[in-house]
């Protein structure tokens, strides 16, 4: 059979669904960089917060509406949009099972939100049982998880549609991405919404006293790191099958880029005890275990790595470039739509380096919970991912409302992302060096009774302040350029850019899209990782904990 | 796949290889795995429970102590504890309340404190100097004030 025709352009009924994902994604951008700016500001020691709002109130809110709302609503935005462009346009069903899901996500963000700014909910976006916040801060995060299970229902059953229709053939490479990404957060979510469900809100609710605390976080970790490969997927979505494009090269390899995704839905979930590394009642040996696959995840990303660069120098030297870098000089650094999501590439090298770190059993020793950890993820998801979503959003946005990326917004979208560069070079430096010295995340300003240690801290602490405060700027600029190409810009046809293989004969083996393999396997591995020390836990439980509000 | 595909992935494998064996190592054979240990305690009744009834240092050999401890908001019991340099300390430590972080700047303790759970960690302290001492994990609106000090002589 021959492949369906696809359109040129998104169908704009699907283009309202994405973008509406895309408003919301970009308010809480606003929200959340506003309350990083008043973080940064209060850790340099000379500013304080106006009367009545608490540090750990604003840290609750950048956390969870950057973490987990922006994140989130722009993912399923994105992958809605790469979906309907490779595998065709949604049916009238798949579309309306989408809008379901956006709104039970919306509905969730605001209760959560409200009871953010109610200051009844200051626990942060990890919870940190058996700290209580108010049932409906729970309920309305449930919803977000629940909400985003139904979008991407909308995307399963896309996908399934399109398997039925072009039997025996691979799917579309960025459909294909897109449903990796949603089946991994499916099984990740599981953890999140059995914490919630089973222990939380109940607690909560006052129907029983007392929580078992190392469950809670045990369940929460197991969401928390294939958190971070959810953000980072669609990000290697870009960097695989988009930007080859951009360019005007070709995708290196189809199959690898498969390969590696395949890797990240099986390693990404049973990993989860290398944030507990330094938590008593889990053994060891169960750490090490988990450390182990941990290490067996950084495989795909060096994978990656190797892929994107190949495709550039190909690049390159089909343009006639010599010599061991001569085919770096040929790349379209005047395009943002390159250059922007470039930048989130190369600060993926520190960032991963550093969280191999993280990762290794005695080096987390010292640097765990100290400033270190929040300057490595933002490099990762607040450089590398976001720095990607913004050089998509240069050409979704207007693709999706009909308009044009004009030269002018180019030029502001390059600036926007330089201006990031150096902000986070700034702030996510300074948030590593202190972090070695020993400056913990998640605290207010103290000079702790005078110590002359954390004396030394202070220096650090100021350079982060003009890291965020350059970084606000960015985000100031980045909303005035989504506003301009939502609503402002010349109407036009922009591309919707979608690389082709360099080897299109070369097909990737079907077994790639063998669902019942992979999601066995996954599974396989999440009980291998987890089920004894889980049993562990639960079989021998110290008596509950009661709930303590504390802020 | 190409060649160059191989080597880099060969060197891939390689690296990881490597960090699982010195980490392997490091953890099994030289007794550097991160503070694990497991044994339980009901967390309203830290006060009535021993050894946390009794909070405070001891010494137990040839410069060699052992610290008591309990975390709660926000402070820790004992404060301000004081040994002589080269000595090897001990930490047994609980939470009575929420989860706390057990931190001593400068040095690699680091630990978890749990309410349920006794913590264990051991540090020899050579270099002379005041250490600060400071709760890492998010306790409630005064973690920033959760300090004390451990001054080696
Ligand atoms: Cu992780
Ligand atoms: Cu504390």
């Amino acid at each position: 059979m021959i492949k369906s025709p696809l359109k040129s352009k998104v169908d704009s009924r699907d283009g309202k669904l994405a973008m509406a994902h895309l408003y919301v994604a970009f308010i809480a951008l606003l929200v959340g960089g506003l309350a990083g700016l008043l973080q940064v500001l209060v850790r340099s020691g000379k500013f304080q917060l106006p009367a009545g709002i608490g540090y750990y109130q604003i840290l609750t809110v950048h956390g969870v509406v950057l973490g987990l709302v922006l994140t989130t609503f722009f993912i399923m935005g994105f992958q809605l949009s790469v979906v309907s462009k490779t595998a065709g346009t949604f049916t009238g069903k798949q579309r309306t099972v989408g809008w379901i899901g956006f709104w039970i996500m919306t509905i969730g963000t605001i209760a959560a939100a409200v009871m953010i700014l109610l200051n009844k909910a200051s626990v942060l976006y990890t919870f940190y049982a058996p700290l209580q916040a108010h049932f409906i801060f729970y309920l309305g995060l449930t919803l977000v998880v629940v909400g985003s299970w139904t979008v991407g229902a909308a995307i399963i059953m896309k996908y399934a549609e399109w398997r039925r229709a072009n039997p025996g053939q691979q799917s579309p490479l960025l459909t294909f991405m897109a449903l990796v990404n949603t089946l991994m957060w499916i099984v990740a979510t599981i953890g999140v919404a059995a914490t919630v469900l089973i222990q939380l809100l109940p607690w909560s609710l006052g129907w029983v006293d007392t929580v078992n605390v190392a469950v809670s976080r045990t369940l929460f970790w197991y969401f928390g790191h294939p958190l971070v490969y959810f953000w980072l997927l669609p990000a290697y979505m870009v960097w695989y099958a988009i930007i080859p494009k951009i360019i005007g090269g070709k995708i290196f390899s189809d199959s690898l880029a498969r390969m590696s995704f395949i890797l990240f839905l099986l390693f990404s979930i049973p990993v989860g005890f290398h944030h507990q590394l330094l938590e008593p009642g889990i053994d060891a040996a169960w750490k090490f275990l988990q450390v182990v696959l941990t290490f067996a995840v950084v495989i795909p990303s060096l994978m990656t790595a190797f892929s994107l660069f190949a495709s550039f120098e190909t690049f390159g030297r089909s343009k006639g470039a010599k010599g061991l870098f001569g085919w770096l000089k040929k790349l379209p650094w005047g395009d943002a739509r390159f250059t922007v999501p470039f930048i989130g590439m190369v600060a993926f090298i520190p960032a991963g380096a550093g969280g191999i770190v993280n990762a290794s059993h005695q080096m987390n020793q010292v640097i765990h919970n100290t400033i270190w950890v929040t300057g490595h993820f933002h490099l990762t998801v607040a450089t590398a991912v976001v720095l990607t979503f913004f050089g998509a959003a240069f050409w979704l946005v207007p693709h999706l409302t009909g308009r044009k990326l004009t030269k002018k917004m180019n030029k502001l979208a390059l600036i926007q992302g330089s201006l990031w560069a150096i902000g986070m070079t700034f702030m996510s430096g300074a948030m590593h060096a202190a972090g070695l010295l020993g400056a913990p995340r998640r605290s207010a300003f103290s000079d702790y009774g005078g110590s002359a240690q954390a004396a030394e801290w202070i220096p650090y602490q100021i350079a982060q302040a003009v890291g965020g405060s350059i970084l606000f700027i960015a985000i100031i600029l980045m909303l005035y350029i989504f506003i301009n190409l939502a609503f402002f810009a010349p109407k036009g046809e922009q591309e919707f850019p979608v690389g082709e293989a360099l080897h299109p004969e070369e097909k990737a083996p079907m077994v790639f899209e063998n669902w019942k393999l992979w999601l066995g396997i996954t599974v396989l591995l999440i009980l291998f990782a987890y089920t004894i020390p889980f049993i562990d836990l639960i079989q021998n439980a110290p008596p509950g904990s009661k709930g303590f509000k504390l802020w | 796949m190409h060649l160059d595909e191989k080597i880099w992935l060969t060197l891939s494998f390689g690296m990881i290889m490597a960090f699982m064996v010195i980490t392997g190592y490091q953890t099994f054979a030289l007794e550097m795995g991160p503070p694990s240990n497991n044994e339980l305690i009901d967390p309203q009744k830290v006060d009535e429970t021993a050894p946390f009834n009794e909070p405070g240092i001891k010494q137990i050999g040839e410069n060699e102590y052992e610290v008591v401890m309990t975390l709660q908001v926000f402070s820790f019991n004992p404060m301000d504890i004081e040994v002589p340099a080269g000595s090897t300390v001990h930490f047994t430590l609980t939470s009575k309340d929420v989860v706390h972080g057990f931190e001593i700047a400068g040095t690699n303790v680091n630990a978890m404190v749990m309410p349920g759970h006794i913590q264990k960690i051991t540090q020899k302290f050579d270099e002379p100097g005041k250490y600060l001492v400071l709760c890492n994990e998010y306790c409630g609106a005064g973690h920033q004030v959760m300090s004390t000090t451990i001054t080696v002589k």
